[in-house]
């Protein structure tokens, strides 16, 4: 994949980009697909009936056990009155719509899923900008500078995000931080003891550049990954027609890598709408749940408020929101997998 | 006139290589920094960490190492850490070999249902279940469990790892396997002494996704496991830095020992793991 193809970066990817940036699609089964329609292959893919379903039962029992009945568990909880009393005498009362329409008729859900939905915005743009731009611009160095900058980002990417927000939270620590230092050295009044969590946006914003810095590799690399693949003969004839850096990018780079930047966005916002860790353990969603966004809050309302069918009912709302992206990422791939 | 164009792109100096690659020191040095920093402050004795404008130059210490793995039960949450992970990791594996040979090897009724719901499960929401999750485990007495932070983990990894294996098992040539069956081996030998052989770059780069997956989860071991016995090393590092409040070279000598396995595993991972990975595991 991306480490692959990187760590590999002057050697044409055998693999097209598009296809490791997302799950690659159903399509090399074809290949096995035709073995199978010939004499030999008809014998060799029968075995008695049974053997696939073997093979597959304890894949799809555990996935049944451990993801499809919290699921649903899930669903049936946010239909459920539970509070503090009924969790202790365990005793979950059917509250029909009653969380959902105590969601909907509360300004605090709209507020957490506005602040959710512009988190994911800023947050994706920002990562699809810089990180097709450094991408471009690995494209572009020499190999040593290359293989620097690729480092760089390797180790950025290789983080672990708990780890990262410990490190983020240093970097901006009010009395000691660094970004304080940095501040104060380019000129900036105002950053003694500048607090950087003062407020729930100044806290996401923190989030943000933390997120940011921590997903552009993925992004860059995979794009760098996807230019070696567009024939250089093509920048060449746009070269010579006379075409400057953004009309290549907009007649050539862009038509060429489109489904590689189409589900890279998908995974994005899916990955950032869920973006639970870095978020909670930040500030936990503080101060005053000024920077919550959707799962967070999910989670302060169940554990610390004690309202568990409620955040059941957030968490439905958000993976129905999830769900609905998704649907829109897998049309892509089935789409992209017709073209081929 | 082809060839002549060419020289007059490539040949002369630009000055445009030169804002090209101060600009790429400059943004390496963005990603570099916090890693740096991290791994700096790690180091650093205590008295130069509290300064108004930040130390450069010191003396490295391991102190802040000492004091980090000092904490009470630093080795029970080592140890939960390496259980969970590694035993989530094997059991996805085995689990997802035989699942994916089926997906690669046969066709068989609700194959397509199967690669669906795989594709689907990858994307799970897991951070958004934690609250069902605590219901159920509560409800099941299974609260503080490693067994089942194992299970969980597990299944997490699993349909990623499904995916991928089911990518090299494809990648295998039909003929190999039967040549193997034409020599007398039965379908089982052949899986065992042709495929599994060719399929090692790939065990080995899912599991290491795997592992950085299992590694790095916070969401299901917060709300499930409360008890200090059962946590693992994500706990530990959020806990211990609100437990020692400024003491930041302690913490971030404790975010270097949690990241350190996951950036050697990157280094590695980088020289070794070959074909067509996917990325959903990477960040989860």
């Amino acid at each position: 994949m991306t480490v692959h193809s990187q760590g590999a970066a002057t050697s044409a990817p055998q693999d097209a980009p598009m296809k490791s940036a997302a799950a690659p699609p159903e399509a090399p089964v074809s290949g096995s697909d035709r073995g199978r329609t010939s004499p030999r292959g008809a014998r060799r893919s029968l075995p008695s009936g049974w053997l696939p379903y073997l093979l597959i039962g304890p894949a799809v029992l555990s996935l049944a056990v451990l993801l499809l009945y919290p699921l649903i568990k899930n669903v049936i909880l946010s239909f459920q009155d539970i509070n503090k009393i009924e969790f202790i005498q365990r005793k979950y009362p059917f509250a029909g719509f009653g969380n959902y329409t105590e969601l909907l008729g509360d300004a605090n859900f709209w507020t957490v899923v506005v602040r959710s939905f512009g988190f994911t915005l800023a947050n994706v743009a920002l990562i699809m900008v810089l990180g097709s731009l450094i991408g471009i611009l690995l494209n572009k160095l020499g190999t040593k500078m290359r293989l620097v900058l690729s480092m760089a980002l390797v180790m950025a990417w290789a983080m672990p995000i708990v780890a990262s927000v410990q490190v983020f939270k240093w970097l901006f620590d009010e009395q000691f931080g660094v970004m304080n230092w940095l501040m104060r050295t380019a000129g900036f009044a105002g950053y003694e003891q500048h607090n950087w969590m003062e407020t729930g946006l100044s806290t996401l914003v923190i989030v943000t550049i933390l997120v940011v810095w921590g997903s552009i590799p993925f992004v860059a690399l995979n794009m760098y990954a996807g230019l070696t693949t567009v024939g250089a003969e093509l920048y060449e004839a746009a070269r010579m027609d006379g075409a400057n850096g953004w009309q290549t990018f907009w007649k050539i780079v862009f038509p060429n890598l489109k489904p590689f930047f189409l589900v890279t966005t998908f995974l994005e916002v899916i990955w950032v709408f869920k973006a639970f860790t870095q978020v909670y353990a930040m500030n936990k969603g503080g101060p005053d749940r000024a920077s919550e966004i959707l799962p967070v809050f999910a989670y302060v309302e169940g554990q610390s408020q004690a309202h568990y069918g409620l955040a059941a009912a957030i968490s439905v709302l958000t993976i129905v929101i999830l769900v609905v992206v998704m649907s829109f990422y897998f049309r892509l791939i089935l789409k992209q997998e017709e073209e081929q | 006139m082809k060839p002549a164009q060419k020289l007059r792109t490539r040949r002369p100096v630009r000055p445009g290589a030169v804002v090209k690659n101060a600009g790429a020191l400059l943004v390496s040095l963005v990603f570099v920094f916090p890693v740096y920093w991290m791994f700096s402050s790690a180091l650093k004795p205590s008295g130069e960490i509290l300064t108004k404008d930040p130390v450069f130059v010191f003396t490295p210490t391991l102190d802040n190492f000492t004091k980090a793995t000092g904490v009470d039960q630093f080795w029970t949450y080592v140890t939960n850490s390496v259980l969970v992970t590694v035993g989530a990791v094997l059991l996805a594996l085995l689990v997802a070999l035989a699942a994916s040979f089926a997906i690669a090897r046969m066709r068989f009724k609700g194959r397509k249902g199967l690669v669906l719901a795989v594709m689907m499960a990858q994307m799970a929401p897991w951070e958004v279940m934690v609250i069902a999750m605590y219901m159920i485990a509560r409800d099941s007495e299974m609260l503080n469990s490693l067994p089942l932070l194992t299970a969980i983990y597990f299944v997490m990894v699993l349909p990623f790892t499904i995916w991928t294996l089911r990518g090299f098992i494809a990648a295998v040539p039909v003929t190999l396997e039967e040549a193997a069956q034409i020599d007398g081996c039965t379908r089982g030998q052949a899986f065992r002494k042709v495929i599994f052989p060719l399929l090692a770059p790939g065990l080995m780069s899912t599991s290491l996704f795997g592992f950085i997956t299992a590694w790095n989860e916070f969401a299901m071991v917060l709300i499930l496991n409360k008890d200090k016995s059962a946590q693992t090393l994500p706990l530990w590092l959020t806990e211990f830095q609100s437990a020692f409040g400024n003491d930041w070279g302690a913490t971030m000598a404790a975010s270097s020992l949690f990241a350190v396995p996951v950036l050697l595993i990157f280094i590695f991972l980088q020289r070794k793991a070959v074909g067509g990975m996917t990325a959903g595991a990477v960040k989860g």
